[in-house]
């Protein structure tokens, strides 16, 4: 027999814990649930554009009636649960229902603060918090002219506008001087109650409500100073308290929420909690991300899968009011020991602040312009020193030393057909419609439906702009954590750690290790994780060409007719009538239908049949030629310009020194591609500062300059450091390609990885501390011993099997 | 039912896969973790892209050209991409692969 499970609370966080439970295990319980009001699960997020008009009630509803049929749930809407009988198990409603349980589940809540003052009680005087309470609020605005509401936060700015927009004449109360100040700094504020005013609402600041007046209905709101205002219609929108009452009354633990461990569990074991109504290590919860987070980590256990943990971390809001957006995160006030980076542009209604202290970002304010807040938001959890980019920081992103696709920084006048992702022709009414048609909450949900931002990915900023508005207030767009895929809750770098500290040497062992979700992780993961082992354990590991992407697995570049490239090796990009002769000669062997120079000066034979590769490749041997690894996540090729020997301005040999790097690195594995070239001089004709790593020749040596890209964004390089040799210049460049090795995330280019960690500690490491960098050094020599066998000559004698067919059948 | 012989098990590699040619065009056939025998045509549903070359895990495999999960017990792209491609019935016997085409 099933168990039972029982939810009480039909609301957001508990309806979804139950989504998450019935994914893990569909059959697992008997499933109740109560819900004080006479509706199915809707988005309380979106009650505020249904004040406003522009949505209707059953527009927001998440789980209605026939989901509860479907999943065979049981629900007992307008029912209020008055009383959980602990030592029979059992609930207990108004209407004399009784369910027992074998789990319990209370996701009651919060309740809005009502001011205890005088005439609080009074008809007409109202919170903001169900559709009830919008209901009262549409037909007061049909009756009656004048609203006040009490409270200028976030809530109450939203009940202001969407009363505003229903007709009434609006008045926002707010006993301080700075609107949102959970939010906001008094700037940001000034500028928000300028753009506010001038769209139609009334402000009364530093205010405090004293009494509430009126015979039948509310007439007036007094204030401590003696004034009063006339009002028809009251909201009180200052604040919300976790609804604690029921599970009080049943002897469960409780302080301002009722308390939760890691786990989401009560003091009482076959009780469960999630949402606003709980209190996890002293925080309270009002944003719906992490109500998301401890629905999953509550589903898991439920599921009695037992390995899910949840951890809060520092949060930001990302919100819509009124058509203005605002990101907020961390402490954005500052103190005496923290400096400020400001930006203001008035006229433009532009506000970013910055708070910055010992060289780390801890707080962010932005108004107006907030499509770096994401970005922000990373330096602050990632803790990067941020003095080599503070100049530019403010202007966001972009502005650090790149430029490239992806100008527009607001979305917010956008009309919907415009083109928001140019890889996949996604247009902005395309996911705004996603988001509400299929409830979407996070930019990976997005990009599932749509594909917007699901290839490039540069137009990830925009997207989540998107669905922050689309959303409305309320949207948190962070998770705490970026888990490396659906397989884990793991970041990169906590499963780097595992591999490195528990000794874990193959893919399998670590899905057990670490308590994999999928027995044979996924897509994504797999090649990751043979990557990690790959560079963590170079001389033990066998790797798994099972999980490595087509390309690597048959060593070419699969085109999208099935067919293959291949591209030979040419050493520096120098070549001769030999090599050119016999390349000629094997395409035409081949037929390969088109022969064409690359951008990194090598020759790329285009659709090749897959039967083919073995046999070009004994031939491509045996005239010379090894792999060019350019389907690797691996060092592609050395550029170069034709330095000192030729060109009458060079000044060393540059091209001498590309073949030399392209001969000590080649065959190594990296967690992307990796280009590297050498200019003869400061004219760089070989690029050199677009590459992962690039050398300018000067007349007294080698400038090293790390970090560049070519592609989505340019990002042109940082300059590492100057060295006077050629065996220097290569020692800096084995340390520099190893630190990236050890450090980068499987996919993360040296761009982002050195934005990541700051160009400080790549030069702490490689530059200033010399024992270190020959270690480093040392590791990649030693790494390279077993990576440089030619795979072509390798796989054309030994597995050719793996390129035919198994069996031709007629 | 009748069965055409693929050929051994041990012929296709474990969370991989090999390419039967028949007169109706390429037929991939899968051996899971588990050693199961899966056979798709070798066309994703999205922009024909050959299945048999992707990464396999659990009973699915994802394109090799733009990631779409194609489960192979039942042909369908998984997750919110629709599209299905045909499936064929397999059977192993003494470690023998057999399909139904």
């Amino acid at each position: 027999m099933k168990e039972k499970l029982v939810l009480i609370g039909n609301g957001m966080a508990g309806m979804r814990t139950l989504e998450e439970l019935l994914k893990l295990a569909p059959e697992k319980y008997d499933i109740t649930v109560f819900g004080e009001e006479p509706y199915g699960n809707y988005n309380r997020i979106m009650l505020s554009p249904v004040l406003a008009g522009e949505k209707t009630i059953n527009e927001i509803m998440i789980n209605d009636l026939q989901w509860y049929q479907d999943n065979n749930v049981t629900l007992h809407s307008g029912k209020k649960v008055t009383q959980i009988d602990r030592v029979k198990r059992q609930v207990i409603a108004d209407d004399g229902t009784v369910e027992s349980y074998d789990r319990l589940l209370l996701a009651t809540g919060s309740r809005p603060f009502m001011l205890p003052v005088p005439g609080a009680d009074l008809p007409g005087v109202i919170s903001f918090r169900d559709i009830k309470d919008v209901d009262t609020m549409l037909e007061s605005s049909k009756t009656h002219k004048k609203a006040v509401v009490i409270g200028g936060g976030l809530l109450g700015l939203e009940a202001a506008n969407g009363l505003m927009l229903q007709g009434m004449d609006v008045t926002v109360v707010h006993i301080s001087e700075t609107l949102m100040n959970q939010q906001l700094d008094s700037v940001a504020s000034d500028l928000m109650l300028e753009e506010l005013k001038g769209k139609g609402l009334n402000f009364l600041m530093s205010h405090a409500t004293e009494s509430i007046s009126g015979d039948n209905r509310v007439e007036k709101v007094h204030f401590k100073d003696g004034s009063a205002i006339e009002a028809d219609l009251v909201v009180m929108a200052v604040g919300i308290r976790p609804n604690i009452e029921l599970a009080q009354s049943a002897g469960i633990h409780c302080e301002r929420g009722i308390v939760v461990d890691d786990t989401m569990q009560t003091f009482d074991p076959t009780i469960y909690a999630v949402g606003e109504c709980v209190q996890h290590r002293s925080q309270t919860f009002g944003l719906v991300a992490p109500l998301f987070e401890q629905a999953k980590v509550c589903a898991n256990h439920l599921a009695k899968m037992g390995i899910a943990r949840y951890i809060s971390t520092v949060t930001s809001t990302k919100l819509k009011v009124t058509g203005i957006d605002l990101f907020s995160a961390g402490d954005f006030n500052g103190d005496d020991d923290t400096e400020d980076l400001v930006f203001k542009d008035a006229a433009r209604h532009v506000y970013k602040k910055l708070v910055i202290k010992n060289d780390r970002l801890i707080g962010v304010v932005l108004y107006g312009d907030t499509v770096d807040g994401t970005w922000y938001f990373q330096l602050m959890k990632d803790g990067t020193d941020v003095s080599d980019i503070r100049e530019n920081m403010l202007f966001g992103q972009h502005h650090i030393g790149d430029s490239g696709h992806g100008a527009a920084n607001s979305t917010d006048n956008l009309p919907d057909d415009a083109e928001i992702c140019g890889c996949n022709g996604v247009c902005k009414g395309d996911i705004t419609k996603a988001i509400s048609q299929h409830n979407l909450y996070t930019l990976d949900e997005v990009k599932a439906h749509t594909k917007a931002s699901a290839s490039c990915g540069s137009c990830a900023g925009l997207v989540e702009q998107i669905l922050a508005s689309t959303l409305g207030s309320d949207f948190n767009d962070t998770p705490s954590k970026k888990a490396m895929c659906g397989c884990t809750d793991m970041s990169h770098d906590e499963v780097k750690t595992a591999i490195k500290e528990q000794e874990i040497k193959t893919i399998p062992q670590l899905i057990e290790a670490l308590e994999w979700k999928n027995p044979d992780g996924c897509h994504s993961c797999r090649p990751a994780l043979n990557y990690y082992m790959l560079s963590s354990w170079p001389k033990e590991y066998a790797d798994d060409p099972q999980s490595r992407f087509i390309n690597e697995r048959v060593h070419a570049n699969i085109q999208k007719d099935g067919t293959y490239s291949v591209v030979p090796r040419i050493w520096g990009g120098v070549t001769n009538p030999r090599e050119l002769r016999a390349i000629a000669d094997i395409s035409e062997k081949y037929a390969v239908p088109t022969v064409k120079i690359t951008g990194g000066q090598r020759i790329d034979l285009l659709g090749v049949k897959k039967d083919d590769l073995p046999k070009m490749w004994a031939d491509l041997s045996d005239a010379g030629f090894v792999s060019g690894h350019a389907y690797g996540k691996s060092l592609r090729t050395v550029k170069t310009c034709v330095g000192s020997e030729w060109c009458r301005f060079g000044t060393q040999d540059s091209t001498g020194l590309g073949i030399k790097v392209e001969k000590m690195t080649w065959g190594s594995w990296t967690p992307h591609k990796f280009k590297i070239a050498v200019s003869g001089c400061p004219r760089n004709c070989a690029e050199a500062t677009i590459k992962d790593i690039g050398v300018v020749c000067v007349d007294s040596g080698y400038e090293l300059h790390v970090g560049g890209n070519g592609g989505i964004k340019v990002r042109a390089t940082d300059f590492l450091c100057k060295v006077a040799t050629e065996e220097e210049a290569m020692e800096y460049i084995a340390a520099y390609m190893q630190l990236y090795r050890e450090e980068g995330h499987y996919l993360e280019r040296t761009a982002p990885w050195i934005e990541r960690v700051g160009l400080k500690h790549v030069q702490a490491l490689v530059v200033e501390d010399e024992t270190n960098r020959k270690r480093l050094a040392q590791r990649f020599y030693e790494s390279q011993e077993n990576a440089q066998t030619d795979p072509w000559a390798e796989h054309a004698a030994k597995y050719k099997e793996n390129y035919i067919p198994i069996k031709q059948v007629s | 039912m009748s069965w055409t012989e693929v050929g051994p098990l041990a012929d296709i590699p474990n969370k991989g896969s090999r390419v039967l040619v028949t007169k109706d065009g390429d037929v991939a056939v899968f051996r899971t973790a588990g050693d199961e025998v899966f056979a798709l045509y070798d066309r994703c549903p999205h922009k024909a892209g050959p299945l048999s070359q992707g990464i396999v895990y659990d009973k699915r495999v994802a394109c090799p050209l733009h990631n779409w999960v194609i489960d192979m017990e039942s042909g369908e792209a998984t997750g919110p991409d629709e599209g299905c491609t045909r499936t064929f019935e397999t059977k192993i016997e003494n470690g023998v692969v057999y399909i139904s085409l």
